[in-house]
């Protein structure tokens, strides 16, 4: 007998059992992870009933500038004390943050210092507390209240920073959160310092704090920060540090409350509500102002920090009206065990930074600037990673991605009648700066790092050089601090400090600002170490602008067997001041001399050993023939670049003992020099023929697109791919192993491992 | 009308062109790329950015890896100015960087007057805060 299989089409369910299975899915989540309706998305969320009702009584423009500026000065005060407070260096020099959000959780107004893509990321956390907290029994969000959070997966750039988050009431309404972040550093990472580059996985980066309840009428728990204390290495500074937080927090709101007695509860609604609608819709005018076009770049990470390879940043931005589209499709696949991963999020803060910063600095700082910008992304990839790949280093793809957006920016502003700022070369966007742990000479236990992260040359612009060591990208107004005070703390000197790097350009018509030198020692302890977690010793992070040049490659330089210290007190002429002198002329006898790239998993020093490095060089701006020949002599002059080099690139001629300027030899040899381009210069259409490959180079770890087929990435090498909707693990093995390989390897072929058993 | 796009480039709407702004020449059809139009040189990257520490000891020298990187540099044909340049992944073809809609630039610039000069921007005025 035949069977016959009647087909019975799915039964919907109905109404209300579709009801009842939510309820079942929602009382029986057995854990709340970070959720993508609220990680994926940075627009505003929707007007409510009170903001309707608010704006409906309230709307005056001069009343809500009024308002604006108070709860502004309220979030600088807040700033201030944290800054003047906190006990991390980072609090010292600027990298905090403070800000007002609304009922829903959106970042209205930040203070007008400190580091922007913070706050811009704090919503996140605060969604995920109205959306879990909020309505559970058992947890709750009363007047009060305060919530701790780091975990980057629930809204973070990386989690050595740590928010604390307060609701504000008005008659037992929620009104409005404040919320304060510093960058911390020590959060009890595999490594210390709270960015760790040997974090294979989410599991190796210590505290993984998801928002929770840490402050009950404005107390902190002891018994939870008693377990967070135990958790990191820094725990005193855990302690100060959530009070400063608390503390600042509290003065915001005492200014919200007398702007709620002053003018009433929906004036205040109002206030942040309007102020991000009101930018939202200029953001989306003067983006209608830009030239419709698509414009392309990418930036290559030319490391994991563990190891070299080719890292693809790949950034096409297109604006369409009043849409502005960036797409970071055909980016590197996620490193599975690498922590240079991002969540999407982070880089959004970032490109928010390029705009808040750079170009509409004259806006109101908060979450509504970049709120109208689309950006897409492949998910599983280095700027949209999974819960489970690793990211403490994660500000390797939000600092390229920003540099790819920043750069692709320049090219559509440069021909807007209207501007907000000038024209802009990428700037420098590595944190050159030595990450440093141990147990200080005072006995304590440190994790932390110097604040020349924030020492970053800067861009050229359309009219000028520009600034050395100026800001970093992620705070416009951040300090590089006082290396003598620090040195109070920690047991090792800064030998070298803030010497411009000679000859690590970025030329142009205007060239980039310079970055300086730092050389480092341990001197009274056994038991300190360094880390360096940067990428560009083989490949310029950057990209030049309209015929400027990026900024070079650099490495680390170290100098073990001497006791520096012994030779500034036996035999000080022998020291050197810059890394090119100690390392070329070597003048310690008996010493070794190594370079490497810039990613130094944390290393234990001996006292009196040199570690080197240069902060970098942001890109230069336009034909370098055309930069005036005394721009280029001052350079000379500072000791920006050698003689040598000026003259070889420049085609400046001068006199070498005064500089003097030969004008007419100036003019004949730039000249010559443009018949020379135009010699040695092939056609476009014959160079391609010759240039283009089909595959990324084989002596090349490859990773992402090759060319503008996005959708095939690259995992290593030109036969190693993926589609890009169809992600696959992409384990990096232990750089050691790979060294151990390869020496076997000779040994085997030198007929060494022979007799060695298998 | 032309409208000035990069520091050397235009678009001269009625022809549809890439000009240098330089010397005046008409770089190609402003409906392909304007680095179709140029001449390119590969460069070594070494040669901008110089070795600061001896090369022959060293591996790591704060020059890029002329086997990684390779600076690509676009000049004018006709005046030989450096219009752009472009650090390249060796053989990675070069970016189509900018691609305009021209009717939405030209219906953009029809409210517009031309612009003949560089719109520098606004000046940063010293003497405005920072103390603490
Ligand atoms: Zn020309």
């Amino acid at each position: 007998m035949k069977q016959t299989a009647t087909q019975v089409p799915a039964r919907k369910p109905s109404a209300e059992e579709m009801k009842l299975i939510k309820k079942f899915l929602s009382d029986n989540t057995l854990f709340l992870g970070p959720d993508p309706e609220i990680m994926q998305n940075h627009d505003l969320m929707p007007r409510t009933a009170l903001e309707e009702e608010s704006i409906n009584k309230v709307s005056d423009a001069h009343t809500i500038a009024k308002i604006r500026d108070r709860l502004q000065s309220g979030c600088d005060e807040g700033y201030e004390m944290v800054e003047q407070m906190g006990a991390a260096p980072g609090a010292k020099w600027g990298d905090v943050i403070t800000g007002v959000y609304s009922a829903s959780g959106d970042l209205a107004i930040a203070s007008a210092g400190g580091v922007l893509i913070f706050s811009a990321l704090v919503h996140h956390p605060i969604k995920f507390i109205i959306k879990n907290w909020m309505k559970d029994p058992t947890v709750g969000v009363r007047e009060g209240d305060g919530f701790i959070h780091n975990d980057s997966r629930y809204g973070n750039v990386h989690n050595t920073d740590q928010s604390m988050i307060l609701p504000i009431f008005h008659d037992g309404k929620l009104v409005c959160w404040v919320a304060s972040t510093v960058h911390e550093g020590e959060n009890g990472a595999i490594e210390p310092g709270g960015m760790p580059s040997m974090a294979e996985s989410p599991c190796d980066e210590g505290l993984k704090m998801s928002p929770f309840k840490v402050v009950e009428n404005y107390e902190i728990k002891r018994d939870i920060l008693t377990f967070l204390q135990n958790s990191v290495r820094e725990p005193k500074l855990q302690y100060e540090d959530m009070k400063v937080k608390l503390f600042a927090c509290l003065r915001i709101k005492q200014r919200i409350e007398e702007t709620l007695n002053s003018d009433g509860p929906e004036a205040l609604v109002s206030t942040l509500r309007l102020t991000m609608e009101n930018v939202r819709a200029e953001v989306k005018r003067r983006i209608s102002e830009w030239p419709d076009m698509t414009v392309r770049t990418y930036i290559i990470q030319d490391s994991t920090l563990r190891e070299n390879c080719v890292v693809k940043v790949n950034c096409k931005l297109t604006k369409t009206g009043d849409r502005l589209i960036f797409d970071f499709r055909g980016s590197a696949p996620e490193f599975t065990n690498r922590p240079t991963n991002t969540i999407v999020a982070g880089l959004k803060g970032m490109l928010a930074q390029v705009f808040l910063c750079y170009v509409w600095p004259d806006l109101p700082r908060g979450q509504a600037a970049f709120a109208p910008i689309e950006v897409i992304t492949d998910p599983h990839s280095i700027v949209n990673c999974s819960y489970a790949a690793p990211n403490s280093q994660s500000l390797m793809s939000i600092f390229t991605g920003f540099t790819a957006g920043q750069h692709a920016v320049a090219k559509f502003l440069y021909s807007c009648p209207e501007k907000y700022t000038k024209v802009h070369a990428p700037t420098f966007n590595m944190i050159n700066t030595f990450i440093w742990g141990g147990v200080s000479q005072h006995g304590e236990t440190l994790g932390n790092l110097c604040a020349d992260l924030n020492g970053m040359g800067a861009g050229a612009t359309v009219d000028r050089d520009g600034e050395h060591a100026l800001a970093p990208i992620f705070a416009t107004m951040a300090d590089i601090g006082e290396q003598e005070l620090n040195e109070e703390d920690v047991p090792f000197l800064q030998l070298v400090s803030k010497k411009m790097t000679r000859d690590a350009i970025a030329p142009g018509k205007y060239r980039g600002g310079q970055g300086y030198t730092m050389i480092v020692a341990t001197k009274d302890s056994e038991q300190w170490g360094f880390m360096t977690t940067c990428q560009g010793a083989k490949i310029p992070p950057l990209q030049g602008l309209f015929g400027g040049y990026a900024c070079g490659a650099y490495p680390l330089s170290k100098v073990k067997g001497v006791d520096v210290y012994d030779i500034l007190l036996n035999e000080p002429a022998k020291f050197r001041h810059s890394i090119e002198e100690i390392m070329n002329d070597q003048p310690f006898e008996g010493a070794s001399y190594t370079t490497y790239h810039m990613g130094m998993g944390f290393e234990i020093s001996k006292r009196g050993e040199l570690f080197m490095i240069s902060q970098g060089a942001g890109a230069g701006y336009g034909d370098l023939l055309e930069r005036d020949p005394a721009g280029v002599v001052r350079d000379i002059e500072e000791g920006l670049i050698s003689p040598a080099v000026a003259e070889r690139l420049y085609k400046v001629q001068f006199d070498p003992q005064t500089l003097a300027i030969n004008q007419e030899a100036t003019a004949a040899a730039r000249e010559a020099e443009r018949k020379a381009r135009k010699a040695r210069g092939v056609p476009f259409s014959e160079f391609i023929k010759q240039w283009n490959k089909p595959t990324p180079p084989a002596h090349l770890q490859y990773f992402g697109c090759w060319g503008d087929d996005v959708g095939k990435l690259y995992m290593g090498s030109a036969d190693q791919s993926h589609h890009a909707d169809q992600p696959r693990p992409n384990y990096m093995r232990h750089p050691k192993d790979v060294r151990i390989e390869e020496l076997e390897a000779r040994l085997a072929a030198l007929g060494a491992l022979e007799d060695e058993k298998k | 009308m032309k409208v000035l796009m990069t520091e050397y480039l235009r678009i001269n709407l009625d022809t549809e062109n890439w000009e240098c702004r330089v010397c005046d020449h008409v770089v190609g059809s402003a409906s392909k790329g304007y680095k179709e139009g140029m001449l390119v040189y590969n460069r070594d990257p070494r040669e901008i950015h110089p070795p600061i520490i001896d090369p022959d000891k060293y591996r790591f020298t704060f020059s890029p890896d002329p086997e990684w990187v390779r600076i690509l540099e676009y000049y004018c044909p006709s005046c030989g100015t450096m219009v752009e340049t472009e650090y390249a992944i060796p053989g990675h073809p070069p970016l189509l960087d900018m691609e305009p809609d021209l009717p939405a630039l030209k219906a953009q610039w029809a409210q517009r007057d031309e612009v003949k000069e560089t719109v520098v921007g606004p000046a940063v005025l010293p003497d405005q805060g920072h103390n603490h």
